[in-house]
């Protein structure tokens, strides 16, 4: 397939990218890993007029720890994500939902940071990110900076707090270092996207849940907190009979879709089975 | 192991043992490394390329078609409506009208003044660079007046709206087989009504959803005008037909169509075809003169190119309450999508020999309803018939298993064919060659561990296990090596079955054997030397097998139907047994001794009782100078035979399948699988495994991950392959496969087919074992593909919660929710 006519435009710095955002207005889109952007160029669903290609910006790249944070570029691929000690010690649940995110290639090109600006509510980073509190740098026209938590981050479908004309450049993620994490992905074949996934994270301390966070996938148009589950677990132990009842209402208000791979019935259902055995796998039960 | 009841007959080997040795594929190096020939890869000198205009709409009239910003694009040459090509392009033939009063729609491979499905072509954009031609295409203007469409099958019987209005009914034919009629058994509704008064009956609806076939190479075409020949290279299973339907329906000479099937990836049956595309790229470059070039996007391909299987089949199955079978009723309705494909009414035909399967039912009637609907067009994928009467027939073995509570094998035993009776003529009429179904039953389940399995089936249904245990079995056979031709005639098919080889020893003693078989992944380069290594007693390495090109290969019939071994290699045999018969007669002149004192053994002409001889590579090197031949023997070493199979053959296997199934969400998996085939001797061990697990593959994937889904507009839903889910690697498991060998009776080399087995008998053995885990809890049946979903609402609902038919509102994933695509806001809910 063969997108439409498009210019290209390949800054190497931020300052370029967003002076390119300003110059092109609405009729830019922001080429990242391409990994959701490509296909739909290719099936001529979108028709840009420019592309700005984030590829060549080394200081968008990397990994680094700051002070109680995990930092990400955001044009980190999911690859090295998952090849990262550092993500994995202190922000495990991350490492664990990138591991399933389709084969091996897509996880060399996707990037963390277009993930989660495309915002697609069957992506698998943001329901993490979501649960472990993470904040998202913003640059805007002027170079100046704001810093979005992730509860504000995610605003619809395919939309997020990144405006016209600005960038996600950071994902700083707080260290949740000694917690147990477990992303449980429900897919019919393995490069599928979610059809209903769920985040969990817990601290355990002298047999009890001493903190939970738990976010779902694809249960709504954007990912979901669930807030009152995390409370309810605080102080269970990590059994089956404890967990199921705390997680029991884990679907309630959430919109999930319906669509050839299951009905929003299910989907609430599967996401209270599938919370459950996330909460259980974090807790290491 | 493999396990052999009668040694294999003399394949003639020459003492190179190639037959039966576990070869690398000589095709391979290139075909991976894709240092080759693809028919996009073919550029010509000033080359056009052609994007097509589709439909989006499953049935409209065209009322005017505007070109002109089309035409006015840069670096376009041409635009051309139905209109423009109606006298020229051609007609997409049906090749096999079932019954005399068929009901066929007239197929013109581009839409003049109305279209039938989503997809079909209405324009064609010629321009310098296919991105050039892709962005012409964009701006043809295409005004429609939308029709009702017709997209249930069984909507369509009503006649209440109609695919194609100018026919008056959408029913395209009636066939039906009955046992008392054709003299080969008894009364079916006899049987049927007697097993209600004394008897077991078991009635069930199942439903063979629509398959997309799904080749890695998407189709390509490329036409070149320019020559003495008009040469056509296509992504195809089928040069010589293709030839054939080209020259028969566009009035070109026949001697002046060229087509070459170069090196192709793959087709599964979707690839026999003769496509609008290859009509209209035809008809393109005869128009301009010029090369041009069109190949079709992934999306194109699942959306246009012929979809398989999609029937409904009602099943009536009487038997004693002993668990011995008097009666089978099939009654199935045959979706063929918006046109009659080449042998597209005859595919669900195929399955009236093989819904008996390997049993001795004593009364059998077969029907099926053709029925056209404003969906992509059906047609033959890997199987074709077969696979959906295998599962037909042994889910309801299962079913009156479990009925009679009886264990499934000993169900089967029952009814089966025993090794001494073969050869058997079944209730359909066909007669079996040969065939050990004990044999192969009894290897299975030994590898398979099935008591064991059985145990822990029962302990996990009594500690209520969340995730419980099925075993499916099947037991099937198949028909392959299409086909013997008088067969055919009777059948009204639109040609003959028969194979063509030609082998021509070189002056250096090297060997080109020319087939007319069309390789397109099977590794027939491969297997085609070994045959006539063994045959001729030439080294492997020495000889190259050429397919494909109707200049080189002029006479064939093609690859398909598991025939390319049963009747190419056949033809090969006797091609090569030709060449030896004139080179002994040679070899004595040049000995002087008498023919009848020579003996052929490891490609050399030994004189008895000597040590005088002459290799054969000699005998051509001597037939190419032609100095000193015999008198009246022609120069040269070399041989063509065509060869006309006299049966069918009939591989078959047993096939054990255990699934776990998680009753708390659906989800199904895979714990183990064995099957042990019967395909007749093997030449290739390496290359028969390959198309067993390759075969297993996509008969799980039928069972467990694809369908094809059209929304209420029909518009394909699963347009990519975001949404058909293909399975890969990562979704399976590693298979146990095992062979009996009971060599077919019908032909030298003693081999049956094995292309399309592992899809025939996996789908069944895989349902079987998800249903038989969730028994217990009232379910006895999951339609396919058995989706997590469809077995929660399943075991949710006691059995009651059929969900045969998907939401006809689904949007495809990158679809009209897609960010930033024009109307967000109309379709935002769903993603």
């Amino acid at each position: 397939m063969i997108p439409a006519s498009f210019d290209y435009v390949a800054p190497t710095t931020v300052a370029e990218a967003l002076a390119a955002l300003a110059e092109h207005g609405d009729e830019a889109k922001v080429l990242a890993g391409g990994q959701s952007l490509l296909p739909i160029l290719r099936m001529r669903l979108n028709t840009p007029g420019v592309v700005v290609d984030l590829g060549r910006i080394p200081e968008l790249q990397g990994i680094s720890e700051e002070g109680d944070s995990i930092v990400i570029g955001a044009m980190t691929p999911y690859a090295a994500v998952l090849a990262s000690e550092a993500v994995s010690s202190h922000a495990g649940l991350l490492s664990k939902a990138v591991a399933t995110v389709a084969d091996p290639q897509i996880r060399h090109r996707g990037t963390v940071g277009g993930a989660l600006v495309h915002a697609d509510p069957a992506g698998d980073v943001g329901a993490p990110v979501l649960a472990l509190g993470a904040e998202l740098v913003i640059a805007g026209a002027g170079g100046q900076t704001r810093t979005v938590a992730a509860a504000d981050f995610f605003e619809d479908l395919f939309t997020t707090a990144v405006g016209e004309g600005e960038l996600l450049t950071q994902v700083r993620i707080p260290k949740h270092t000694g917690w147990g994490s477990h992303y449980e992905k429900f897919v019919r074949v393995s490069h599928q996207w979610s059809i209903v996934a769920v985040a969990a994270a817990v601290r355990v301390e002298g047999g009890s849940i001493a903190e939970a966070r738990v976010a779902l996938t694809n249960m709504g148009a954007t990912p979901l907190r669930a807030k009152a589950v995390e409370e309810a677990l605080v102080g269970q132990a990590p059994t089956d009979e404890a967990v199921r009842a705390a997680v029991a209402r884990v679907a309630e208000g959430t919109n999930p879709p319906s669509d050839l791979n299951g009905a929003a019935d299910y989907r609430r259902h599967l996401a209270t089975v599938l919370t459950r055995r996330a909460v259980l796998a974090a807790a290491g039960a | 192991m493999t396990i052999t009841e009668d040694a294999p007959t003399a394949t003639g080997g020459n003492g190179t043992g190639e037959v039966g040795k576990a070869r690398r594929r000589k095709e391979d190096q290139r075909l991976i490394t894709g240092r080759t020939r693809w028919t996009d890869n073919i550029t010509l000198p000033g080359m056009l390329h052609i994007a097509m205009v589709r439909s989006p709409y499953a049935h409209a009239r065209i009322t005017g078609i505007d070109t002109s910003a089309a035409k006015a694009a840069r670096n376009v040459v041409g635009v051309f409506t139905g209109d423009d090509l109606k006298d020229i392009q051609g007609v997409n033939a049906n090749a096999w009208p079932i019954t005399p009063d068929q009901v066929t729609p007239n197929h013109l491979p581009m839409a003049v003044d109305r279209v039938a499905c989503a997809g079909e072509i209405v324009a064609c954009v010629v321009a310098r660079s296919a991105a050039e031609a892709r962005d012409a295409a964009e701006l043809v203007d295409v005004d429609y007046e939308e029709l009702p469409a017709v997209l249930d099958m069984k909507e369509a019987l009503t006649d209440e709206n109609l695919a194609h209005p100018d026919l008056g009914t959408n029913k395209s034919a009636f066939w039906k087989l009955d046992s008392k009629e054709a003299g080969t058994g008894g009364d079916v509704d006899e049987a049927i009504a007697k097993a209600r008064e004394d008897g077991v009956v078991i009635e069930r609806e199942y439903r063979q959803q629509r398959l997309i076939p799904a080749f890695m190479e998407p189709r390509s075409v490329v036409v070149d005008p320019t020559g003495e020949q008009i040469t056509m290279w296509s992504a195809t299973q089928v040069p010589h037909i293709l030839r054939f339907l080209l020259a028969a329906t566009t009035g070109v000479s026949e001697s002046k169509i060229r087509v070459i099937a170069p090196d192709v990836g793959g087709g599964f049956g979707g690839k026999l075809q003769t496509t609008p595309e290859e009509f209209i790229a035809f008809a393109v470059g005869r128009q301009l003169g010029k090369p041009v070039k069109y190949t079709e996007t992934r999306s194109e391909s699942l959306l246009s190119g012929h979809h398989g299987r999609d029937q409904w089949q009602k099943l009536t199955l009487s038997a004693t309450k002993d668990g011995t079978v008097t009666g089978f009723n099939v009654e199935l309705l045959a979706d063929l999508g918006a046109y009659v494909a080449l042998v597209g009414g005859g595919v669900p035909v195929l399955g009236a020999w093989m819904f008996n399967s390997i049993y001795k039912f004593p009364a059998y009637r077969f029907s099926v309803q053709t029925i056209l609907t404003n969906k992509t067009w059906v047609d033959a994928y890997r199987g074709a018939g077969r696979p959906e009467a295998t599962y037909g027939i042994e889910r309801m073995m299962d079913e009156l298993a479990n009925e009679l509570g009886m264990d499934p094998l000993e169900v089967r035993e029952k009814n089966w064919i025993t090794h001494e009776e073969f050869p058997f003529t079944t209730v359909a009429g066909m007669t079996y060659d040969s065939g050990n179904y004990e044999a192969a039953t009894a290897r299975a389940r030994e590898l398979f561990g099935y008591d064991e399995l059985r145990a822990e089936q029962r302990r996990r249904r009594e500690s209520n296990d969340p995730v419980q245990l099925g075993i499916g079995v099947s037991t099937f056979t198949e028909m392959c090596g299409l086909a013997p031709s008088r067969v055919l005639g009777s059948l009204n098919y639109g040609a003959g079955g028969w194979e063509h080889a030609h082998i021509r020893m070189l002056p250096t003693g090297k060997v080109e054997v020319v087939t007319g078989t069309s390789p397109h992944g099977q590794g027939h380069e491969t297997a085609w030397s070994q045959i006539v290594a063994d045959r001729l007693g030439v080294p492997f390495e020495d000889i190259e097998v050429l397919h494909g090109d109707t200049q080189i290969s002029h006479k064939g019939l093609d690859t398909y139907g598991s025939r390319s071994l049963v009747v190419g290699g056949e033809a090969l045999v006797l091609a090569a047994d030709k060449v030896v018969e004139k080179a002994k007669v040679i070899a004595a002149h040049m000995l002087e001794a008498s023919a009848d004192d020579l003996e052929f053994s490891g490609g050399r002409f030994g004189v008895k009782g000597t040590d005088k001889g002459l290799g054969i590579g000699e005998i051509a090197t001597a037939c190419f100078a032609a100095h000193n031949l015999p008198e009246g023997i022609e120069p040269g070493l070399d041989s063509e035979a065509t060869y006309d199979p006299v049966n069918f053959s009939f591989p078959h296997g047993t096939h054990l399948c255990a699934m776990e199934v998680d009753t708390e969400t659906g989800a199904t998996k895979m714990r183990s699988y064995v099957a042990v085939d019967d395909v007749g001797v093997i030449i290739n061990p390496l290359i028969v495994a390959g198309q067993e697990h390759g075969g297993l593959v996509q008969g799980i994937a039928q069972a467990l991950w694809e369908g094809a889904e059209f929304d209420e507009n029909g518009t394909l839903v699963t347009g990519s392959f975001v949404d058909y889910t293909l399975p890969t690697a990562a979704d399976t498991i590693s298979f146990v496969t095992d062979h009996t060998v009971s060599p077919s009776t019908t032909n030298t080399l003693g081999t049956k087919g094995v292309g399309e087995a592992g899809t025939i008998a996996s789908t069944p053995a895989v349902v079987n074992a998800i249903v038989d885990a969730v028994r217990h809890l009232g379910v006895d049946d999951v339609p396919m593909p058995c989706t997590p979903e469809r077995v929660w609402r399943a075991v949710q609902s006691g059995g009651a919660d059929r969900q045969v038919e998907s939401a006809g509102d689904a949007q495809p994933h990158f679809g009209a929710a897609a960010p930033n695509q024009d109307t967000p806001e109309t379709e935002g809910g769903a993603q």
